[in-house]
C-alpha cells in the first residue's frame, strides 16, 4: 500500500499531526505497534494543559506550549474531549521559593504567557482552602488547564479516520529504506510505501530515525510514578498544585482529572528499559511525601490505582521537532516530555504547515472537524435517558456500576472508527472499570461484550493487545 | 410512575429474605430490583458446599441456598425485575432504575429495603509496586470466569489474603488443574473461617504464609511473577525476605467493602467500622422507612446469618408501612477493647422483641471473658476460649432486659478470664 504520508506512532502528538493532514487532499496513515492509540506516554502523564512559564525563553518547548495552550480549548470543543480551565499554582513553601516563583513569572512574561500573577499564601489558600499553611505565596496562572490526554487522542484518531485517514494497529515499523524517492517501511504488517514520514514515535522515536541514519536523537526514559484516587477525593484542590524545584529534586503535582479524581505524581527515574512501567515502591513513596507537604490532610486511603508513565527526554533538554537533517522527506517530532501534552496542539498545526507547504497539498472541502460526542450516560438528564433507552435498549443496560455506563456506549465505543479491541481500550473509551472496584463486577462482562462484537471466544479477548490474555481454556 | 408498598433493591439471600418476610407479616405490593439476570446474587458462583448449616440445618451448594428462596418468591405474587439498576432514591422514597425493556423506571416506594451487597477490594487500594500485566484479579472475578463462564483465568497461582473466597479459589482453582502456590496473609492469622482454612488449604498441601505480602508484580503482557516478602509488627516489608514466586495468576482476596454508593447518594450515614449504614435493632438506617441488610449492611461470613439479619429487616419495613413500627428514645450500641463494631448501632428503648447483637473483634483472643454492660451494670458475661476476626459472633438481649435498662448506652467488651 502506498500513501503520502505515514505518520509513526499513535500517541497525541501523531494522532493530532494525523487529524491536521486529513483537512488536505492526501493520503495519510498510522502506524501504531500497539492494539490501540495513546499507549505510551499518552495515557500516563499528568494530563495538564500548562500556563507556559516554565520552560526556557526562545526553547521549542516554551514556544509550542504557549501556542498549545492557547489553542487546546478549541480543539477540545471540536472533537468533544473534555477539558477545564482550571489554572495552576506553583506553591512557594519559603522565602527561597518566593525568589523562585518570582523568576518563574518573569520567564512566563518573556514567554508570551498571558494572565499570570504572583500572589501571597493567605490568597492560596482563600483559593484553595485544602494548602498547607506553610506556603508562603503562590505564581497563579489562569490559563493553565486540565485535558484527558487519552481521550483527546482517540478523539483525534477517530475523527482523521472519519476524514479518511487510515490507522492500522499492531504495525510496528521494524526497518525503512528509501526506492526511487519513495519510503518503504518493513512492519510487522508487511510492507508500506510512503512519500514522506512523521517520525512521532515517542520514547522510540531516536530508534525509527536511526532507521534513516539519523543518530542525532539522545532519548534517555525517564520514569514517573502516579496515585490516582477515588472521584470522593477529586475536590480536595480545584487548581493543579505544583512546587518549586528545589535541592531536594522536583516537587509532585496534585491535580484534579476533568473525570473528577485526583492525580498526585509523577516521580523521576531514568532507566535504561523505554517499556518498563512498573511502578515501584520508592516511586510512590517519593509522591505520596511530596504530595503531603502540599495538602498536609490528604488521604492516600483513596487511591483507587497507581501507575506509571515514561517520558522521553533528549540530551538537548528541548523538543526536536522538523525535518531531519538526514532526510528532507522525514520529519521527526521527538523528545517530547512535559509539557508535551500541552504542546501537542501546535507541535500538530506546525507539522502540519512544515509538510503541507513542502508537498503543496490542498484543503479538501469535505473535512469535518467535530467528531460527535459519544453518549454519556451518566451525564445525562433524566429525559434524555429516556429518549435514548427508547432509541437503543443498550444503553438500559448498566455494566460498569461505578461509573455508570451502559452496554450501548461500550459498543459504540468498539463499533467507533479506530475503535476499543481490547478491555483497556473499552476502558479508555467509555470509563468502564475505571471506577472504585477497578473492573472487579464489569471487567467480565466487557470481556464478553468484546468477544460477541469482535467475533472471537472470550479467551481470545485481551486486556491490552500483544500476549495480556486474561482467561486461558475452558474448564474441563 | 409505578407504586409499591416495598422496594428490595437487589435480590440475592439479603433481599429475597427480606421480601419473603414482609410478605409474610402481610405488606401486599413488593417488588424486588436485580441488576444481575436472575435472582440469587453472588451465591449463584459459589458452587461449593457449606451453606445453610445453621438455618437450614444441612449443607447446601450455594446455588442450592439460593434456589430454595427463590422458589419460595416465585410462589409468590413479589414482582421481580431483574437486569435492572437502581440509580438513584429520591427524599420522598421514589427510586429511579433502569433496564432494557421498561427504559427508566420511577417507582414510588413506602418503604425501601437496601440489600446490594458488597465488592471486593481491587489491587489498587493496596498499592502494589510493579507491572500493570494481565492476570490480577480479585478471587470474585476469577471465582465468576471458573464457576459461571468456564474458563481458567489461570494455570499457575498466587493467592494475597486469605478471606474465604481467597480459600474457597485455591481449592477450585486446584480441582480444575492449576497450580496453587501460596496464599500469603499480611496479618498474623487468617481473615477467613477455620474450616475453611483446613478444607481448602491443609487438605490440599497448599502452604498459606503469615505476616506475609505481595511487594512487587512482574511482567509486561501477562504476569510472569509476584515478589513476596515477610511483614514485620508494623506490617511492613522486612529488608532481605523477600522470594520471587513465578506464576500467571495473582489472585486477590484483601477484603470487602459494602457497596454503599446508593446510600450516600440518599443521605444516608455510614458506621466508619463497619462501611455500612447505622441502623437500629430492625435495621432501619437514619432515613425512615429505608432499612438495609445482608452485605451492603456488614460483610458476613456465613448466607445464614444474612438471612436471618434480612428477616428482621423485612419484619421492621412491614411494621413501618403498617404504621406499627415505634420511634422514640434509642440507647446506643458500642464495642471497646478490641470489640470493633456492633449492629445494630442503636436500640429502640420501646422495642418488642430480643435483640441479638452482632460483631466482630480486631484481633485473635483466647480464654477472655466477653462481657456486655450498660453503664456499670453487667447484662451478661460469657466465657469465650476463642474468638477471631474471620468469624462474626453474636450476643442475645432479652426484650425484659432491654426494657429495664437505664443507662442510654450498652457496651460489649473483652475482658481477662
Amino acid at each position: 500500500m502506498k500513501y503520502n504520508v505515514a505518520v509513526i506512532g499513535g500517541g497525541v502528538v501523531g494522532a493530532l499531526i494525523l487529524r491536521e493532514l486529513s483537512k488536505y487532499d492526501l493520503s495519510i496513515v498510522l502506524l501504531e505497534k500497539e492494539n490501540d492509540v495513546a499507549m505510551g506516554a499518552t495515557k500516563a502523564n499528568s494530563a495538564i494543559v500548562h500556563g507556559g512559564f516554565d520552560a526556557k525563553t526562545g526553547t521549542l518547548k516554551a514556544k509550542f506550549n504557549v501556542r498549545g495552550t492557547e489553542i487546546m480549548p478549541e480543539i477540545c470543543k471540536e472533537l468533544n474531549v473534555p477539558y477545564r480551565n482550571n489554572g495552576s499554582l506553583v506553591l512557594a513553601f519559603s522565602d527561597e521559593e518566593v525568589e523562585h516563583i518570582k523568576e518563574l513569572y518573569a520567564r512566563g512574561v518573556a514567554n508570551g504567557v498571558p494572565e499570570i500573577e504572583i500572589i501571597d499564601g493567605d490568597r492560596v489558600r482563600e483559593l484553595e482552602p485544602n494548602v498547607s499553611d506553610e506556603v508562603k505565596g503562590a505564581l497563579l496562572s489562569k490559563t493553565a488547564g486540565i485535558v484527558c490526554p487519552y481521550e483527546l487522542t482517540i478523539a483525534a484518531t477517530e475523527n482523521a479516520v472519519t476524514n479518511g485517514a487510515e490507522f492500522l494497529r499492531n504495525c510496528e515499523v521494524t526497518a525503512i529504506r528509501e526506492e526511487n524517492d519513495v519510503f518503504v517501511l518493513s512492519t510487522t504488517l508487511g510492507e508500506i510505501e510512503a512519500d514522506y514520514i512523521v517520525n512521532a514515535a515517542g520514547n522510540h522515536s531516536d530508534e525509527i530515525a536511526a532507521m534513516i541514519g539519523d543518530n542525532s536523537i539522545k532519548l534517555t526514559a525517564r520514569k514517573g510514578d502516579y496515585y490516582l484516587l477515588d472521584k470522593s477525593y477529586g475536590g480536595m484542590t480545584d487548581h493543579t498544585l505544583f512546587q518549586c524545584p528545589n535541592k531536594m529534586g522536583k516537587g509532585a503535582l496534585i491535580t484534579p482529572t476533568v473525570d473528577g479524581n485526583l492525580l498526585i505524581g509523577p516521580s523521576a527515574v531514568d532507566q535504561e528499559d523505554k517499556d518498563d512501567v512498573d511502578t515501584s515502591p520508592e516511586g510512590l513513596e517519593f509522591v505520596a511525601a511530596k504530595a503531603f507537604r502540599s495538602i498536609p490532610s490528604l488521604n492516600l486511603r483513596g487511591a483507587i490505582t497507581s501507575f506509571a508513565g515514561i517520558r522521553a527526554h533528549d540530551e538537548s533538554d528541548d523538543f526536536v521537532i522538523g525535518f531531519s537533517e538526514k532526510n528532507s522527506k522525514f520529519i521527526n517530532c521527538a523528545g517530547i516530555e512535559s509539557p508535551g501534552l500541552s504542546a501537542a496542539p501546535a507541535i500538530a498545526e506546525y507539522v502540519e504547515k512544515l509538510l503541507t507547504e513542502k508537498i503543496g497539498a490542498n484543503k479538501k472541502e469535505s473535512f469535518n472537524p467535530v467528531r460527535e460526542a459519544p453518549v454519556r450516560f451518566r451525564n445525562m438528564a433524566k429525559s434524555d435517558r429516556e429518549q435514548l433507552i427508547k432509541k437503543n435498549s443498550a444503553y438500559g443496560r448498566i455494566i460498569c456500576r461505578c461509573e455508570t455506563v451502559t452496554e450501548g456506549e461500550i459498543i459504540d465505543a468498539i463499533r467507533a472508527p479506530a475503535g476499543a479491541r481490547d478491555v483497556d481500550g473499552v476502558k479508555r473509551r467509555t470509563r468502564a472499570g475505571m471506577g472504585r472496584c477497578q473492573g472487579g463486577f464489569c471487567g467480565s462482562k466487557v470481556v464478553e461484550i468484546l468477544a460477541r462484537e469482535l467475533g472471537v471466544p472470550m479467551n481470545e479477548i485481551t486486556k491490552f493487545g500483544r500476549g495480556s490474555k486474561i482467561i486461558y481454556d475452558r474448564t474441563k | 410512575m409505578l407504586n409499591y408498598d416495598l422496594v428490595v433493591v437487589g435480590g440475592g439471600p439479603a433481599g429475597m429474605a427480606a421480601a419473603l418476610k414482609a410478605r409474610e407479616e402481610g405488606v401486599e405490593k413488593i417488588l424486588i430490583l436485580e441488576r444481575a439476570d436472575t435472582l440469587g446474587g453472588i451465591l449463584e458462583q459459589c458452587i461449593h458446599t457449606g451453606f445453610g448449616l445453621h438455618y437450614f440445618g444441612e449443607e447446601l451448594s450455594g446455588p442450592e441456598y439460593a434456589g430454595r428462596f427463590m422458589k419460595q418468591v416465585y410462589d409468590t405474587d413479589i414482582d421481580i425485575k431483574t437486569d435492572t439498576m437502581v440509580l438513584d432514591i429520591s427524599d420522598d422514597n421514589t427510586v429511579t432504575a433502569c433496564n432494557k425493556f421498561d427504559g427508566l423506571l420511577t417507582i414510588k416506594a413506602t418503604a425501601i429495603v437496601l440489600a446490594m451487597g458488597c465488592r471486593e477490594r481491587p489491587r489498587g487500594a493496596l498499592s502494589i509496586a510493579g507491572c500493570r500485566a494481565s492476570g490480577i484479579m480479585t478471587a470474585g472475578t476469577a471465582q465468576k470466569y471458573v464457576n459461571i463462564d468456564g474458563y481458567m483465568p489461570g494455570k499457575t497461582v498466587v493467592i494475597l489474603g486469605s478471606g474465604d473466597i481467597g480459600l474457597i479459589m485455591a481449592r477450585r482453582m486446584t480441582l480444575e488443574g492449576a497450580k496453587v502456590k501460596a496464599v500469603c496473609e499480611l496479618m498474623p492469622y487468617s481473615g477467613g473461617l477455620t474450616r475453611n482454612i483446613v478444607q481448602c488449604l491443609e487438605d490440599f498441601g497448599i502452604p498459606l504464609r503469615l505476616s506475609c505480602t505481595v511487594v512487587k508484580t512482574h511482567g509486561r503482557d501477562r504476569l510472569e511473577g509476584v515478589t513476596v516478602a515477610n511483614v514485620d509488627e508494623n506490617l511492613k516489608p522486612i529488608p532481605g525476605t523477600e522470594e520471587y514466586i513465578p506464576c500467571d495468576t495473582l489472585m486477590l482476596s484483601v477484603g470487602l467493602i459494602p457497596e454503599n454508593e446508593l446510600s450516600l447518594n440518599a443521605g444516608i450515614k455510614l458506621d466508619r467500622i463497619t462501611n455500612g449504614p447505622t441502623v437500629d435493632e430492625y435495621r432501619e438506617t437514619e432515613r425512615r422507612g429505608i432499612f438495609a441488610c445482608g452485605n451492603v449492611l456488614q460483610v458476613h461470613d456465613l448466607v445464614d446469618y444474612v438471612t436471618e439479619e434480612s428477616q428482621i429487616a423485612g419484619e421492621g419495613a412491614a411494621k413501618f408501612i403498617k404504621g406499627e413500627k415505634k420511634t422514640g428514645e434509642f440507647i446506643s450500641t458500642e464495642g471497646t477493647n478490641g470489640v470493633r463494631y456492633i449492629v445494630p448501632q442503636r436500640i429502640n428503648r420501646e422495642t418488642d422483641k430480643d435483640v441479638k447483637l452482632y460483631f466482630r473483634v480486631g484481633q485473635v483472643f483466647k480464654n477472655v471473658k466477653l462481657v456486655v454492660k450498660c453503664g456499670d451494670e453487667v447484662i451478661m458475661s460469657r466465657n469465650k476460649k476463642k474468638m477471631t476476626p474471620g468469624e462474626m459472633e453474636n450476643v442475645l438481649i432479652k426484650l425484659d432486659t432491654v426494657k429495664s435498662l437505664s443507662g442510654d448506652k450498652i457496651t460489649v467488651t473483652v475482658e481477662e478470664a
